[in-house]
């Protein structure tokens, strides 16, 4: 299955991209390209939902933890929209839970990021 | 249960084709269907890590996968071509171990993993493999890594 990639961009400044399908070996160079596409064009706050993805493997971890540290250089921030348990598995097997923030829908980050800032 | 061979081209287009072709084996090979997600991942992060090492030193030599259930296990070994002279791979469970032992405690910011990638003491794959299959073994040889995995199966009930 291809992976779907969109985004949009909400009142309060943060682009939120989703994500539909399998993140693997061969479909995550996608995933790279619009995150690095996104930052190039000055989006530097983005909150992936992945709500519609399937399957994630570690070069999918990577390219996130990629994405992450380039917003990070312009003082962004990457967050994750995940409720699905086999994909936060992953995400605890390898101690990324540490690493990103991740929220069970896009209301509540948007809610914590206000109440955060 | 017959053991089944797979063989396909070094491509990350084929690494999909080979989890669905594993993940079907499991299932008829009586791993519980609660587990076959752990297969699937497991397999794909293994002929992910494979093809990545093809396609730098030996792109047209294909990647093989040996799949058995017997005596209560469903066990697939993924073979690639590349002398085990891999600096993350030095002896039977190491890289497996170094994995697991380096990810969950010690990462907290970005910029951790990316120091622990570049040291070479965290494997992505490797951990996410180490994480999801009940044994792991890897081991280096001169014709190249094998990593074993295995899964406890309902054999008797699936011959």
């Amino acid at each position: 299955m291809d992976l779907k990639v969109n985004d949009y961009t909400t009142d309060d400044g943060v682009t939120v991209i989703t994500v539909e399908g399998e993140i693997d070996v061969y479909t995550a160079p996608k995933l790279r390209e619009k995150l690095i596409d996104l930052v190039n064009k000055g989006k530097f706050h983005l909150l992936v939902d992945m709500e519609k993805v399937e399957f994630l493997d570690s070069t999918g971890l990577g390219v996130l933890v990629g994405g992450l540290k380039r917003v990070r250089a312009h003082d962004g921030s990457l967050e994750l929209v995940c409720t699905q348990e086999r994909i936060l598995k992953i995400f605890r097997i390898t101690g990324l839970t540490k690493v990103f923030g991740i929220h069970t829908s896009i209301a509540e980050a948007e809610e914590k990021r206000k109440s955060a800032g | 249960m017959a053991i089944v061979e797979l063989e396909f081209s070094a491509l990350p287009v084929h690494v999909r084709t080979a989890r669905l072709i594993v993940t079907a084996v499991a299932r008829r090979g009586g791993v519980d269907e609660t587990l076959l997600d752990e297969v699937r991942l497991a397999v794909g992060e293994a002929c992910s890590r494979a093809v990545e090492a093809h396609r730098t030193t030996c792109p047209d030599e294909p990647v093989r996968l040996e799949l058995k259930a017997a005596d209560g296990r469903f066990e697939v070994t993924v073979h690639d071509a590349v002398p085990g002279d891999d600096a993350a791979v030095t002896g039977p469970g190491t890289a497996a171990d170094l994995a697991v032992a380096n990810t969950p405690d010690e990462l907290n910011t970005p910029e951790d993993l990316d120091f622990a990638l570049a040291d070479g003491t965290v494997d992505l794959g490797l951990a996410v493999i180490a994480g999801l299959a009940d044994d792991v073994d890897v081991s280096a040889t001169p014709k190249g890594v094998q990593i074993r995995m295995s899964w406890p199966a309902d054999t008797v009930a699936a011959s």
